[in-house]
């Protein structure tokens, strides 16, 4: 009886892993700002939770569809600026603000995708790198829209009613919200048909293709999709910190977004927010040698890459199967 | 003034401003050259490493600008003079290269193109990070090879760095398509670039092949580098636009092939300073790369590259 329970329980878990680890992951968040008040330390966990929606959306990108984006503060950029021309210059609200940018930046998405996509390899890597780059000199040269080189300020918090999101506590809450909320999108669509075609698609195109997934297409619409994810999060940003810097939004951070997705496991939604983390805290914490920032930067993505290039958390996990796996075949032959 | 040409002199009435025109152009025109041969030099050395490796090697970036502080250091710490500079220079960013491909590349054994190009890019960043460690985030400047009066030529007023720039590039031009040709490590690579499997099989050893096409990626880079920056500024990070636009004429003339690496080169130089002169300057790199979005969408496969 006891053994059938226990069974039961074990089932029950392995059935409602996902939901659970997102229930967990909601709890700690909850009682985070309970545990730790610190200001600074809130503030660059709301960073995380910024970085990790743009993360997601690439990921999906570059670990569903096999393709490479070195584009995506691109689109960071025009959320987070849009918002800002939307609030401040237009006289908009916010919310609605940063639905309509959002749209915008989806058809831009759109309007790029279309002809770019048809691109592969390097050729796609330098296009979305050529956008990223048109983006950023737009940013530095308009100085009478966006601020130029000295940035964008005076943007407001966003509210509900009376009740703003103006401290960080506040924004803790909003941020991993609808970065719980991008999380559970992911997961859900990764299981659907659509994301197991999609991982088809990242296996083998042409295998994916003779399977009967329209390639083309969905390419378009995960790009368009993380596209819309890093609108989203450069609007959050623009609300969250009131001030941009064209600094925030060039090349190397496109790069290092590249980074995060793979330190978390190109194709893993949950590395996604380990990878996120990592990279947003790993600064702080090597803080003391603010010179060799990029050199320990570079070595850990070039050690994952070379010994566990499906990323650290999925790299790890794979490790202890096989190790379990081992361990039962020995047990079973002894 | 000098440099009027016999035949615009011969112009009449609104002959000044014809000749005012066509020196601006003239002079938009070996800005352009200029500019150009460097993204040439460096596209050439993309197309080496993607010929034999099939990969794009982001590392060529900080080869630029490891070969203007090797130069740096050759002529400030050392106290060499500069023909004896510019050649310790190349071959320590060639020696470079061969470092990063021995260390850094051969031992990740996988051939996904993904990981292989994000790997280049951790290895950038590192190279980067070290440039930085050594020679410090200050602007620096580097001495042209040799006087910087401007000598006027065709009514263009030309800088000497200019015309040293482009003889070099033309002899490294040369000099490289001799040794694709001539010599049998040059066969060899191309042997390597036309078929790999096939190279393998006649006994031609991938590792020593992979080795040289990164020097040569290395030296050209480098050398690149220490022609540019005299012109430029020299600083731990001047090497990212330069090589992002070598890059880029690398793939508008059709990514992997040489010649194509140098129209490419050309090209996106002359447009460059043609846009930058009459249209606006503050956003030729913006022009550059639209262009090149453009050509992209026409002609997936670059201007001369093969489907």
């Amino acid at each position: 009886m006891s053994v059938g329970r226990r069974q039961q329980l074990l089932y029950f878990l392995a059935l409602h892993r996902t939901g659970l680890l997102v229930g967990l992951l909601a709890a700690a968040l909850l009682v985070y700002p309970c545990l730790q008040d610190n200001p600074y330390t809130l503030g660059l966990t709301n960073l995380i939770a910024i970085n990790a929606i743009v993360v997601l959306g690439l990921n999906l990108f570059i670990g569903y569809t096999g393709q490479i984006s070195l584009g995506h503060a691109g689109f960071f950029a025009l959320g987070a600026y849009g918002s800002a021309i939307a609030t401040v210059t237009a006289g908009l609200p916010p919310w609605p603000a940063i639905a309509l940018v959002a749209l915008l930046v989806g058809l831009i998405a759109l309007a790029v995708g279309i002809p770019v996509l048809r691109l592969t390899g390097h050729y796609l890597a330098m296009a979305t790198l050529g956008f990223n780059f048109v983006i950023h000199t737009v940013l530095l040269e308009w100085d009478e829209v966006t601020g130029g080189p000295s940035g964008f300020s005076g943007i407001p918090s966003l509210a509900v009613g009376q009740w703003a999101f103006d401290s960080e506590i506040r924004l803790h809450y909003l941020l991993w919200t609808v970065t719980l909320l991008c999380l559970l999108l992911s997961l859900n669509l990764v299981r659907s048909g659509v994301g197991r075609g999609l991982a088809a698609l990242a296996g083998d195109e042409t295998a994916a293709a003779a399977l009967g997934v329209d390639t083309r297409q969905a390419k378009i619409k995960v790009f368009v999709l993380s596209a819309v994810l890093a609108s989203l999060a450069g609007s959050l940003f623009a609300h969250s910190f009131g001030y941009l810097s064209p600094d925030s939004f060039g090349i190397f951070t496109s790069t290092d977004l590249v980074t995060m997705v793979v330190i978390g496991g190109m194709g893993s939604i949950w590395g996604s927010l380990f990878g996120a983390g990592l990279i947003t805290v790993l600064p702080e914490w090597v803080d003391l040698f603010e010179t060799y920032k990029d050199f320990v930067h570079g070595t850990i993505l070039v050690l994952v890459l070379m010994f566990l290039p499906q990323g650290l958390v999925s790299g790890l996990v794979d490790m202890i199967r096989i190790r379990i796996a081992l361990q039962r075949t020995k047990n079973a032959a002894a | 003034m000098p440099g009027y040409l016999p035949h615009a002199r011969s112009q009449t009435s609104t002959g000044g401003q014809v000749v005012v025109m066509y020196q601006d152009l003239l002079q938009y025109i070996f800005s352009g050259l200029t500019s150009g041969a460097i993204y040439a030099l460096i596209a050439l050395g993309f197309c080496v490493v993607n010929n034999t490796m099939g990969i794009v090697n982001f590392v060529q970036v900080d080869f630029v600008s490891l070969g203007g502080m090797l130069m740096f250091s050759a002529l400030f710490t050392l106290g060499l003079p500069m023909v004896p500079g510019l050649l310790l220079a190349v071959a320590g960013v060639a020696v470079a290269a061969m470092v990063v491909e021995r260390f850094g590349l051969r031992p990740a054994r996988t051939d996904n193109h993904l990981v292989l190009i994000f790997l280049t890019i951790g290895l950038s960043i590192i190279l980067r990070g070290i440039i930085k460690l050594v020679w410090g985030k200050n602007r620096m400047a580097l001495p042209p090879l040799t006087s910087d009066a401007p000598v006027s030529l065709m009514g263009a007023s030309v800088l000497p760095q200019t015309l040293w720039i482009l003889a070099l590039t033309v002899i490294v031009i040369i000099a490289l398509s001799l040794f694709f040709h001539k010599t049998s490590l040059g066969l060899c690579m191309r042997a390597v670039a036309c078929n790999p499997a096939a190279a393998a099989i006649v006994g031609i050893s991938a590792g020593r092949i992979r080795l040289t096409s990164y020097a040569i990626a290395g030296a050209l880079g480098g050398l690149a580098g220490v022609l540019v920056t005299p012109i430029t500024t020299l600083s731990y990070d001047v090497g990212v636009l330069l090589g992002l636009k070598g890059f880029a004429a690398a793939i508008l003339g059709g990514f992997g092939s040489f010649p194509g690496a140098i129209v490419g080169g050309l090209g996106l130089g002359l447009l460059e300073s043609l846009s930058a002169g009459y249209l606006s300057s503050a956003y030729k790199d913006v022009v550059a790369f639209v262009v090149l979005l453009f050509v992209l969408c026409i002609r997936p496969r670059g201007l001369l590259g093969r489907k």
